[in-house]
């Protein structure tokens, strides 16, 4: 009995303990949550950022584009991170003003698996959005013929593969198809998860590319990096000016500088189907959000120092994680945004 | 100074307070869960009320939401994988506590247990690199006049609602097979002494076992039923994440819980969070019924048991001193 009432003093102890314990570090640490597509560049970013600054510490979760909102608008997180622009609604419910600054730029690529089909094939946005609704539904199509002179596209059905959760790919895809397709537009819309009027949902890049994969006569979609970095062949679509072009980070870069132009002021604009030679055409920002007058001043000052050194230095890491960096234009007009920020 | 009697009742009355407090905690932890759901998804209860029972449509960007595809598919598909898993899990259970020679038994069922200790996770990256070709080589070769019955209609994709019962069914098989065996186990050496003494065949033994055992048997395979309707992240990557009603085995389809671990993360939008919410409130309440059906099914059969149990016995000890003189 002694030794039970000893133990559970102990015990008590150490709890009471605990937080004493965590106090005396003199570290400030900054909480973010968000998006998990850019989550590789941001831990890469917060890692360095805290080697240049040992007294930094943040943390980031990828929970997704829309729980990092949620949280933001809860303020139980000092920053968050999208993939897609917040809505005029979501802003009206948020306790204050918040800036959407991008960081970096992703492309989405379709993937396909035909039976002797080997070279690169081409897409309009037309013809693609009509695969994906299930109005093209032989690969034989004379719509995808046309394209694609010279390959011999067998009679076989097109199986469509999506993704089965929400996610920010999707957002860029279906936000491209919508602004080429009215029909896509008035049929299915523009979300993280839409309501698909065919085909198979694979969960992730990784459910998406295995699926198209293993199913032949099947076509989906997936990041640019996925791809790349897994060596699977997509397609090359028509931009805005006519073009047929491959995506790779140079061409999602030379979609954000066309953008650049008629930048918004709030920079929530949607980059697909940019105009501009070599864009290419299923490209996004993504983006941090931050309240314009935050509450914690001293925590601010330190995110718009972090913000100023991830738009310039911070930029070099972008090609080896396989992100397309910003162009110069946006990160200049960035730069002018962070002064908006109340310190 | 406390005489040791009283001593001990005090120990006794605290004894079944602190228990009881436990047992409490229960009760409060389901209310609480209930309570959360309810209060959480009110948005979309008041704007939907039983239309979302019976809606088919889910689209977030117009903010339709339907559960009806996704209840469909939770049902049917753990219903396909207790068609599947039961026979092959009693079968384990009678062979493993029957029929077994010694030095096989524990090894085999040790084996039987370590697929529950599989991650699902595991289980649906195999689901995908080998359930899935597998099942879409057997839909290839599907002659044209089985394609016309609705159950095998659709495009042979391979992933859809039949790669989902088979995967189902292979990760139920140890919850069912090893409590069935623990039944089994617990089934009296006397019931099965006196069907023997009755010159009885052995499979008549294990027949008289069984039906001794069927309360908890019924109970092994409810037990089964609940882990494949909860079953979220194996059956999102081979069951094609289409929410439709069909009767199709290989057409892509959707479960209640598959459509929450998908969606969930990236539901910015009330509305659209308050429907996810929902389901996992319409998740609850059948969990409820499933769980109260099945004690109304042991109810029934205990009661049966009960009337029938003063005769069995008495006749078997009528009979038994015959056989044996």
């Amino acid at each position: 009995m002694k030794a039970m009432r000893f133990l559970l003093a102990l015990a008590f102890g150490a709890l009471l303990a605990l937080p004493a314990a965590t106090a005396q570090a003199q570290t400030v640490q900054i909480n973010g949550a968000g998006a998990t597509f850019p989550y590789p560049i941001y831990s890469k970013w917060f890692s360095e950022y805290n080697k240049l600054h040992p007294d930094v510490e943040i943390n980031y979760q990828s929970i997704g584009s829309g729980g990092g909102i949620r949280q933001l608008s809860n303020q139980t997180v000092f920053f968050g991170a999208s993939d897609g622009p917040m809505t005029d609604e979501q802003l009206a419910g948020a306790p204050g003003p918040i800036m959407h600054l991008p960081t970096v730029l992703g492309g989405v690529v379709p993937v396909y698996n035909i039976p002797g089909v080997d070279s690169q094939l081409k897409f309009t946005g037309g013809v693609l959005a009509d695969i994906i609704l299930g109005k093209v539904t032989k690969w034989s199509d004379p719509a995808i013929a046309k394209l694609n002179p010279g390959v011999k596209l067998p009679v076989t059905d097109i199986t469509v593969v999506h993704r089965s959760d929400g996610s920010g790919t999707t957002y860029i895809f279906v936000d491209y198809l919508s602004k080429v397709s009215p029909d896509f537009k008035k049929t299915v819309g523009v979300a993280t998860s839409v309501n698909w009027p065919v085909g198979v949902g694979g969960k992730g890049n990784e459910g998406v590319a295995g699926l198209v994969k293993q199913t032949p006569g099947s076509i989906g979609y997936v990041e640019l990096i996925y791809a790349s970095q897994n060596k699977i062949a997509y397609g090359s679509v028509q931009n805005h000016d006519g073009e047929f072009v491959t995506a790779s980070l140079q061409s999602v870069t030379t979609a954000a500088a066309g953008a650049a132009r008629a930048m918004p002021k709030d920079f929530r604009v949607s980059i697909t189907d940019a105009p501009g030679k070599g864009a290419y055409p299923i490209s996004s920002f993504t983006w941090l959000l931050f309240y314009e007058k935050p509450t914690d001043r001293p925590k601010a000052k330190i995110m718009v120092d972090f913000m100023k050194w991830a738009l310039t230095d911070g930029q070099k890491y972008c090609a080896e994680l396989g992100y397309a960096p910003l162009p110069r234009e946006v990160v200049a007009l960035e730069m002018e945004a962070l002064k908006r920020i109340s310190l | 100074m406390k005489t040791p009697s009283s001593r001990r009742s005090a120990d006794d009355r605290g004894f079944r307070l602190g228990t009881g407090f436990f047992a409490l905690l229960v009760v409060v932890l389901v209310a609480g869960i209930f309570w959360e759901l309810y209060r959480t998804s009110h948005l979309s209860i008041a704007k939907f009320g039983f239309r979302f029972w019976t809606g088919k449509t889910w689209d977030p960007v117009s903010g339709e939401f339907g559960a009806m595809p996704f209840i469909w598919g939770t049902l049917y598909s753990s219903l396909l994988a207790m068609l599947i898993s039961t026979p092959i899990a009693l079968g384990i259970a009678i062979f493993l506590s029957e029929l077994s020679p010694k030095p096989l038994r524990t090894p085999l069922a040790f084996l039987t247990e370590l697929l529950a200790a599989i991650p699902s996770i595991v289980y649906g990256l195999w689901g995908v690199f080998v359930l899935v070709p597998l099942v879409r080589k057997l839909q290839v070769v599907t002659p044209d006049w089985m394609r016309k019955i609705p159950l095998f209609s659709g495009p042979p994709l391979g992933v859809g609602m039949g790669a989902a019962a088979l995967i189902l069914a292979v990760m139920v098989i140890p919850f069912t097979s090893s409590v069935a065996r623990e039944v089994l186990k617990a089934v009296p050496s006397t019931q099965r002494e006196a069907a023997y003494a009755l010159g009885a065949t052995r499979w008549e033994a294990i027949q008289a076992a069984l039906r001794f055992g069927r309360t908890g048997i019924i109970g092994a395979v409810i037990l089964g039923f609940g882990r494949a309707v909860g079953e979220t992240m194996a059956v999102t990557m081979v069951i094609g994440n289409n929410p439709q009603v069909s009767a199709s085995l290989f057409k892509p389809q959707y479960t209640m819980a598959a459509v929450i671990a998908n969606e969930f993360t990236e539901a910015a939008d009330d509305l659209y969070l308050s429907a996810l919410i929902e389901i996992g409130l319409v998740l609850f309440v059948i969990t409820v019924i499933v769980n109260a059906i099945s004690r109304l099914l042991i109810w029934s059969v205990t009661r049966e048991v009960r009337f029938k149990a003063p005769k069995a016995p008495a006749a078997a000890t009528r009979t038994a001193p015959k056989v044996a003189a």
